[in-house]
């Protein structure tokens, strides 16, 4: 079952590829997210500019059952941000997939935005569309707005557009 | 010609693909039905041969060579279009050669 708009989020502590461990903390924005599917690669760079531009936690999360899709294993996501000269963000392993259960995650990419006190204020995907990087992850960008002003975003939720997350 | 769309449930991207690939084929008058092909398990992937959703084949041939060495399975296909972009679709201009060719 899905987190709902307004419901208290999990918190969660999982080990970055940066070898830290990282968890929720204030205004977050939590992306699951992986290395192998298109539409997670083609909004990465968007998102990635999100993370610079806002003073916020900023978690990208790999749940991935890399067994069967070995592109997304620790040492894969490890060698992919170290390939890309590092990220401004942490990039979590969520091995067991509790986090991704516990948020109800459906796609990657599937953005979720808590407020300052952790509640759920935003899910769904980064934009319209995944096609056009002019869109610059307008839907998240607005909720960060809202939610930094104090104010509910007028979009609280959009449909999550993506590969199903793989479940073990 | 034979047309082959390949496809996995769990990858939004066929519709779109299949679309495309009816509107490529009208556009070069070409009255073929597509066979679509839905990969249901790994071992249908494995035995399919297939990189991900969706692969279009025509007369048996890929359009898109696949990239890399990843095992066949349920997957969303990543292809790269002409201006190197990541897409879950592959780039219109390579759908059309490769009708090309096979005419």
């Amino acid at each position: 079952m899905s987190l709902q708009i307004g419901d208290p989020a999990p918190g969660f502590s999982l080990p970055g590829t940066d070898g830290a461990e990282h968890g929720p903390d204030g205004v977050t924005v939590v992306v699951f997210t992986c290395n192998h599917c298109p539409y997670a690669l083609a909004w990465h760079e968007r998102l990635t500019q999100v993370a610079r531009d806002y003073d916020v936690t900023f978690l990208s999360v790999n749940p991935n059952d890399a067994e069967r899709y070995p592109r997304d294993s620790f040492e894969a996501m490890r060698e992919r941000v170290e390939a890309d000269g590092g990220w401004p963000h942490p990039y979590l392993r969520d091995e067991s997939q509790e986090v991704a259960r516990g948020y109800g995650a459906q796609t990657t990419p599937d953005v979720f935005v808590l407020d300052r006190d952790g509640t759920l204020r935003y899910r769904g995907a980064p934009d319209a569309d995944h096609r056009d990087e002019g869109q610059r992850a307008a839907w998240l960008r607005e909720a960060l707005d809202a939610v930094l002003a104090g104010r509910q975003p007028g979009r609280p939720e959009t449909e999550p557009v993506g590969c199903s997350v793989k479940w073990r | 010609m034979r047309v082959e769309l390949l496809w996995w449930e769990g990858c939004p991207s066929y519709p779109d693909a299949l679309e495309e690939l009816k509107r490529t084929l009208a556009a070069a008058g070409i009255d073929t039905p597509v066979d679509l092909v839905e990969v249901e398990t790994d071992e249908q992937a494995r035995a399919e041969r297939f990189p991900g959703s969706p692969t279009i084949r025509i007369d048996g041939e890929d359009i898109v060579a696949p990239e890399g060495a990843e095992p066949f399975s349920l997957t969303c296909r990543v292809y790269r279009l002409r201006d190197g972009r990541v897409s879950p679709t592959p780039d219109p201009e390579d759908l059309r050669e490769a009708i090309r060719r096979a005419r």
